[in-house]
């Protein structure tokens, strides 16, 4: 029969919808309303996986996101998705999963051999025995995660459509049971915006699992119809708040087409993320139900209470015939009577002595047979419980005795007391106080973060009645109204009376004895299943000295897997603290981080993907250098053309090609994205004269000065050309990654120092489109498109003309990066197209070469010329560049110029800017490459600098480099030793840094 | 994720803004004369209080205008935040000191 597990009636799944799906290679059915965890259940399949570390056989514990254990491979493919909870994937046809962690099956797995040297796989093992030799870690590791790993991340794109969504509200309500409803509803009512989430695809929370359902569905449905016809209120199901940030900043995924089944969510995205600010939040999520630790208690089929009620109620799954229910509060005693009203034979064991007489009649009215004061001291069966056996405990909880009962089930209902969902008041700054009567901790109010005003209610507030619940969530949905200036008439909740059993009166025994002492014996006494920690391991920390409870986590790993401890963080601090003879609140909580369950990082990334994720920047020309096939760069967020490849051309013969017609005739760069900064106002010159290290009083008007900036720590940080084009009137010029940098710099300095100050900066980098002509023959093709007298005499280096040049207005500048004769043509952005088309016309005859920055920088390394960020790197002072030239000797003040002065910036010896030639002029030295003192065997070898920039230069004939060299200024004629990565060492001769035209004749042509 | 008031648009989020550390450090005058130690201090010193603290913040993807807040750093509460040539706010609890 299938589904043989499957109750014939009851539950909230659609018994018309039958639905196909696959786990591990097998079909199966469920229903409609199933999730997969349920309806393999239903077909009586209880392993689901295998363990982090031992590779344990295990079973789903939970119907809820707190599950451990059941994360199972989803789907194939571009789709794949791992580490998912069984227990919260929604069932839909044609599903597949696979379980996760095992080889080569699921029944079989090879790695269970773990489980049986499970005494030297203690904790902190790895960091003991495979720290050491440090260098086999690389070797170790591989091996480490591969035996240890869960699921297997996706090779193939991310097919999926993801959104992410702003939104705000006066309350967002988290979480969608009875006390996020109330509060909902009460704060509605007073007129207030409202957002109410929830992680389900129901709302109900804890009712949507209980037994007592028409009383609860029927105050549920009500107020969820009230609140949809309210336009104020929005109600987002499979929504879970993932983190609050702070001033009540909330994110939240919603999964919005993931029950649907790859690619069926038509336009829907799979998912959304969203980013919610709220000027109130109610807090109502509920608690989760902790196991008790009791020896093996991870076998498949040993199960939360509630879980087990939720199965049978939700789904109308009954995880098996014969149930034991083992706890130490009331609220399981509720799941028993459900289990038995099932058909199941039912056991109870209380670890209490005190049971009320009205619960004890409940059992017997209902044939359940009860243990008081009793305990499982063990459970039968590998793959699944097939016994257990309970002793009476000690009257002090610290043994067993006595005679052991053997009682055969297939399912064991556990409950150790629930744990208030403190998660998100904790994420927002809140502390935690710890609550004696219900054993657990609970917000404090008191110390919350005021900049995140919120208010807790129901089960994460402590509160565990239905009834308390409901007041309580229309006391704080009230109250959130209120302080955002609305008025919420409480009384318009009507609350409902449930009979119902909750916690009750919670005897704490958060480790349940065996026969043996904890540690001793085969059996493991796990509290967090995911990461496979047991008690044993945390007596194993307490001896070897972690004492505080950060370390303890981190040390064992306890709470760190991808469920974050949900069910086990109370537990492991409860044995930390009988171990060290304190309370549970002097050991103290750890802290809780966002998400609060595992999420997508397609919906964090949501549309700002593939080619949204970062903006591209082209320049007005950038079409003709696609239409002459150039291969860009990206430099800062530009696209540059790099070379211009011709038929048959590699990068090396293209880069050459052109960098030898730029010195033979003449070559055009789109120069564009050089930052562009126009200053103006009566006191452009003291600005300038502040942030440049020379002097600029006697700029003429039309003329051009480079200029190097410096940080306060003298440290050289950009460079550029300024112009004066007025008295008060200046262009500046920046490096294209530095426009930005440069702009904010001035910024800051007039905003912030010297606000009376009359200056205004204005970026124009996108204001101009601009072409560099380089070479002999640039003035000849300027002089064809231009009205400007371009004659030696009338337009000399280093100023600016302002004219026509291809019939449209333009200013060019005569400056150069490459040493040639060469002239920037600015002109009116717009007009950037038109001025390439024309240059190309007009260059027929002079062989006019495009070239792209690759080029550019061997002409510039040629001369010397520094990159700011590729020769410098933030460390490096004008002198130690040589370039004491361009520092002012008479200026006073200006930025960075006492640091120049420092100890450490004038001591000798600094690295320094240098010529290398290798001794074979072929060898091209890598960038980067280390110039050592002298040459070892192998590695380390004492480094006394570095290759900053390495080309091999046709114009020079050889390959030529530039480096940083300690005390280099002074080494020049000196022979260095350059160690490569693959063992072999250059010579090369020290020279300056100056490889072609020395004289500088060629730029004043 | 804060919300800060700036003193020229209002509120906004705080990823329009960035943050540059303690305000009210002018540039020291003369600075020839100083000794590399005073001069470090300029450079690289800074109160770091746990509790509140003026610090300068720009409003880069908004305005662009730079400002003073007055922040405690502890509970990320803005006291106050105001214009470079406003007078200081005072500091909560401390009778007005400014």
């Amino acid at each position: 029969m299938s589904q043989p597990q499957r109750l014939s009636a009851g539950g909230s799944i659609d018994r018309s919808k039958l639905l196909s799906f696959m786990f591990d290679g097998r079909q199966y059915t469920g229903y409609q309303g199933d999730t997969l965890a349920s309806a393999l259940l239903a077909n009586g399949v209880r392993l689901m996986g295998r363990s982090f570390k031992y590779h344990r056989p295990r079973g789903a514990i939970a119907a809820g996101s707190e599950e451990p254990n059941a994360l199972v491979q989803l789907e194939t493919g571009a789709y794949t998705e791992p580490n998912t909870r069984a227990t919260c994937i929604e069932l839909y046809d044609g599903l597949v999963a696979k379980s996760q962690n095992r080889w080569p099956n699921l029944e079989f797995d090879v790695g269970a051999v773990n489980s049986l040297v499970a005494r030297f796989l203690p904790a902190g093992f790895y960091y003991k025995t495979f720290m050491w030799p440090a260098s086999m870690w690389m070797t170790y590791e591989k091996f480490i995660r591969k035996a240890a790993g869960l699921g297997v991340s996706p090779v193939d794109d991310d097919p999926d459509v993801y959104h992410g969504t702003y939104a705000h509200c006066d309350v967002l309500v988290i979480g969608g049971g009875p006390a996020g409803i109330a509060a909902a509803t009460a704060a509605a009512n007073g007129g207030a915006r409202i957002i109410l989430l929830d992680e389900g695809n129901d709302f109900g929370g804890g009712l949507l699992g209980t037994s007592d359902n028409a009383a609860s569905t029927s105050y549920i449905d009500g107020a969820l119809q009230v609140l949809e016809q309210n336009d104020n209120v929005r109600l987002l199901s499979r929504t879970t708040a993932t983190g609050y940030y702070d001033y009540n900043y909330i994110t939240a995924l919603e999964k919005v087409t993931d029950h649907l089944g790859p690619a069926n969510g038509g336009d829907a995205p799979r998912q959304r993320f969203w980013k919610i600010r709220a000027k109130q939040v109610v807090i109502a999520a509920g608690s989760i139900e902790r196991p008790l630790i009791f020896a093996d208690n991870d076998r498949p089929g040993v199960m939360l209470a509630n879980a087990v009620g939720t199965y049978i109620n939700r789904y109308g799954v009954l995880p098996g015939n014969d149930v034991v229910v083992f706890t130490n509060n009331d609220s399981a005693y509720q799941v028993a009577l459900d289990a038995a009203a099932a058909g199941a034979t039912v056991t109870t064991v209380d670890t209490r002595r005190n049971v009320s007489s009205e619960l004890k009649s409940k059992l017997e009215q209902n044939n359940i047979r009860l243990f008081e004061g009793h305990a499982i001291s063990s459970v039968q069966g590998s793959k699944g419980v097939e016994s257990v056996r309970i002793m009476q405990l000690s009257e002090d909880g610290e043994s067993v005795q006595g005679q052991a009962w053997e009682i055969v089930c297939t399912c064991v209902a556990t409950s150790g007391g629930w744990t208030p969902s403190c998660h998100m008041f904790s994420q927002s700054g809140g502390k935690l106080k710890y609550d004696e009567s219900i054993a657990g901790f609970i917000p404090d109010p008191s110390k919350a973060k005021v900049s995140s005003p919120n208010f807790s209610a129901g089960a994460c507030n402590g509160s565990f009645t239905t009834h308390a619940c409901i007041e309580q969530g229309i006391a704080a949905g009230a109250k959130a109204a209120a302080a955002v200036g609305k008025t919420a008439s409480a009384s318009s909740v009507n609350a409902f009376a449930v009979s119902e059993i909750a916690q009750g009166a919670i005897a704490p025994l958060w480790l349940v004895p065996t026969v043996h002492p904890v540690g001793e014996g085969k059996a493991k006494h796990f509290h967090d299943f995911q990461n496979d920690v047991t008690a044993a391991d945390i007596h194993l920390a307490a001896r070897e000295g972690f004492v505080s409870v950060e370390h303890l986590k981190r040390y064992t790993t306890t709470g760190m897997a991808t469920d974050q401890g949900k069910t086990s963080n109370l537990n492991a601090l409860a044995i930390m603290a009988n171990i060290q003879g304190v309370s549970i609140p002097e050991v103290g909580t750890t802290t809780f981080r966002p998400p609060y369950t595992p999420l997508t990082f397609g919906a964090v990334g949501g549309q700002e993907s593939r080619e949204l994720f970062i903006q591209e920047r082209k320049t007005p020309m950038h079409e003709h250098h696609v239409a002459n096939g150039a291969v860009f760069e990206d430099v800062g967020d530009w696209k540059r053309p790099w070379y211009f490849p011709q038929a048959g051309e590699d990068m090396h013969a293209a880069v050459q090609r052109e960098t030898l017609a730029v010195r033979e005739s003449v070559g055009m760069l789109d120069a564009s994205t050089l930052g562009k900064i126009d200053i103006q106002g009566k006191d452009a010159v003291k600005l300038l004269e502040m942030v440049y290290t020379n002097n600029w009083q006697k700029l003429a008007i039309g003329s051009c000065r480079y200029g190097l900036m410096l940080n306060e720590h003298g440290m050289i940080f950009d460079d550029g050309v300024t112009t004066r084009l007025g008295e008060n009137h200046f262009h500046m010029t920046t490096t294209t990654g530095g426009a930005a940098r440069v702009m904010s710099w001035l910024e800051e300095w007039l905003q912030t120092e010297w606000p009376e100050w009359e200056v205004y900066c204005t970026s124009v980098t996108e204001q101009w489109a601009v072409m560099a002509i380089n070479g002999p023959n640039a003035r000849d093709l300027l002089q064809e498109l231009t009205d400007i007298d371009v004659s030696k005499e009338s337009f000399p280096f280093m100023t600016m003309r302002e004219g026509s040049v291809a019939g449209v207005p333009a200013r060019v500048y005569r400056i150069s990066f490459t040493g040639e004769l060469s002239y920037e043509i600015n002109v009116p952005a717009r007009y950037g197209r038109h001025l390439i088309e024309a240059l190309t016309e007009a260059g027929k005859k002079y062989d006019l070469v495009p070239y792209g920055t690759e080029a550019m920088h061997v002409l510039r390394a040629e001369k010397g010329f520094i990159i700011v960020g590729q020769d410098t790197d933030g460390t490096v002072t004008p002198h130690d560049m040589d370039m004491d030239w361009i520092v002012s000797k008479t200026k006073e003040e200006y930025l960075g110029n006492r640091a120049q002065v420092r100890v450490d910036t004038k001591r000798d010896k600094r690295p320094q800017l240098i010529g290398l030639l290798t001794e074979d002029p072929t060898v091209v030295l890598p960038e980067g490459a280390h110039i050592v003192a002298e040459v070892l065997d192998k590695p380390p070898m004492p480094t006394i600098g570095h290759v900053t920039s390495s080309y091999m230069s046709p114009n020079a004939g050889r390959s030529i480099a530039l480096a940083v060299l300690q005390d280099g200024i002074n080494r020049k004629g000196e022979t260095v030793s350059l160690a490569m990565m693959d063992g072999s060492v250059h010579q090369a001769l020290v020279t300056d840094t100056v490889f072609v035209d020395k004289e500088g004749v060629r730029v004043r042509g | 994720m804060f919300i800060i008031n700036c003193p020229y648009c209002g509120d906004r989020d705080q990823t329009e803004f960035s943050c540059h550390g303690e305000a009210h450090i002018p540039r020291p005058t003369e600075t020839a004369k100083m000794t590399d130690d005073e001069w470090g201090e300029y450079v690289f010193f800074r109160t770091n209080p746990k509790g509140y603290h003026r610090e300068r913040w720009l409003h880069d993807h908004g305005c662009r205008r730079w400002f003073n807040a007055l922040r405690h750093t502890v509970t990320d509460e803005f006291v106050a935040t105001y214009k470079i040539e406003d007078p200081r706010p005072p500091i909560p609890g401390e009778g007005g000191r400014s």
